[in-house]
């Protein structure tokens, strides 16, 4: 149920955006809930987008992977 | 984008699990709690509790929102449809026993129960169909709780009312370390259910309770380290609050579509599937759009249902005292074909899970 997946947005009209779930599978999905722009890769719940993924939170995730890895090695 | 690329990488897991080994050495028993379905699916998809020493055991907490809902408010929604009422429902919750029956029962039995992907579609089918009433049943966590919002406070059609059918998670952790008998060590957080309430809401447990918890994502890798920062905090022995999803989870959350679940419903004691009462861990819909509570609306007099068929042990499998293999039901009465117990309907719920696997 809490399952949520990562799609690009397409674009945007008011509360509604096509998104691009990964080799051209668009769908409609609602934005109400996050500050979503073209390009931004958002997660989708139900039909809803719940949160912006961060590229940069998502690169620092695994330096800080690497860090502990390499730490005390 | 990057989630691909590294997020499964082999080597990465290697030898992250040597660390977990290491640091694991060091500790007697090391038992650690998640509560969300999608992380059960993880563990037991990718085989990680074989990667893991056998003195740390990750257990599934009550992390399947349709696992939880109790017997008597799927027995109002088949009283809801028996007087001629569209339910509206995710797929999940449509084999659900009832006291009696299900959702998918009620519906070979005539009844209008139809399957969506999202709350918006009921919508779309209430101003379709006027002359209908409908009802949602909305079911699920903090994750799926804001959609309801989104269209509660957007003036619904009149013929739409909702069935709120949601919980809340910290509560239930609360109620789980406070079972001293399980002695559980660690919390891994959910991933999803964070985005939306972000990370102070866990404070409480290693202030509290010195349980070092963590909140992870859903790759294995990410659950790895979930359980390798948990021996760390352990080893140090300094219980503290870290957020391994940052790429998802705002330490604030989503603070959006919390506003938005504020304005729209308040906080009350929930019964939960096999737990009972659990303090201020459902939402009811303020009084300001009672016209579309279905409770209200429809007045249905639900008995206390049957929650625990006979010889079922979905109570005790949801706070992970037992695994599904030992249910004496598992595999044998009970099976993805023909349920007995919520646990084995939905694909978030941990006898699902492990029948599947």
């Amino acid at each position: 149920m809490c399952l949520a997946i990562p799609a690009k947005v397409v674009n945007i009209k008011g509360d509604g955006a096509q998104v691009d779930f990964g080799e051209g599978v668009l769908r409609e999905v609602n934005v109400t809930l996050v500050d979503a722009k073209v390009g931004d890769y958002v997660l989708i719940h139900a039909g809803y987008a719940i949160q912006v993924l961060g590229e940069e939170e998502a690169l620092e995730t695994l330096r800080l992977w690497n860090e502990i890895l390499e730490a005390a090695r | 984008m990057v989630e691909n690329l590294r997020f499964r990488d082999a080597t990465l897991a290697k030898r992250v699990v040597e660390k977990i080994h290491n640091l694991a050495s060091k500790e007697g028993t090391v038992k650690i709690c998640h509560v969300c379905g999608t992380h059960e699916w993880t563990i037991t998809h990718f085989g990680l509790r074989s990667l893991l020493p056998t003195n740390v055991e990750v257990i599934a907490g009550p992390g399947c929102p349709v696992c939880i809902v109790p017997a008597s408010e799927i027995d109002e929604a088949i009283q809801l449809a028996s007087k001629g009422m569209v339910i509206t429902c995710f797929g999940d919750v449509l084999r659900v026993p009832g006291s009696k029956m299900s959702l998918l029962d009620a519906k070979a039995e005539g009844a209008d129960v139809r399957v969506i992907y999202g709350v918006s579609d009921a919508v779309k089918m209430a101003e379709k169909e006027p002359n209908k009433e409908f009802v949602f049943f909305a079911i699920g966590f903090e994750t799926t709780a804001p959609s309801t919002a989104v269209e509660v406070i957007k003036q619904p059609p009149e013929n739409l009312s909702f069935l709120v059918s949601h919980r809340l998670i910290p509560p239930a952790m609360k109620l789980l370390v406070d079972m001293t008998d399980l002695s559980l060590n660690g919390f891994i957080a959910p991933g999803h259910v964070s985005t939306i309430i972000g990370v102070k809401p866990y404070e409480i447990f290693p202030k509290r309770y010195h349980m070092p918890t963590v909140v992870a994502g859903f790759e294995p890798l990410d659950v790895l380290f979930g359980v390798y920062m948990i021996l760390k905090q352990l080893s140090e022995g300094k219980p503290c609050l870290e957020n391994e999803y940052m790429r998802a989870v705002r330490w604030e959350g989503n603070v959006k579509a919390q506003e938005l679940m504020r304005k729209v419903f308040e906080v009350v004691n929930g019964n939960w599937r096999g737990l009972g009462t659990i303090p201020s861990s459902t939402f009811k819909l303020r009084r300001k759009y009672e016209n579309h509570d279905a409770h209200l609306k429809y007045g249905v007099k639900v008995e206390d249902g049957v929650d625990i068929q006979p010889g079922c042990k979905c109570h005790l499998v949801i706070i992970g005292k037992i695994k599904p293999t030992e249910c004496p039901l598992f595999m044998k009465t009970c099976t993805p074909q023909k349920p007995v117990g919520a646990c084995m309907v939905s694909i978030e719920g941990t006898c699902r899970i492990w029948a599947k696997a």
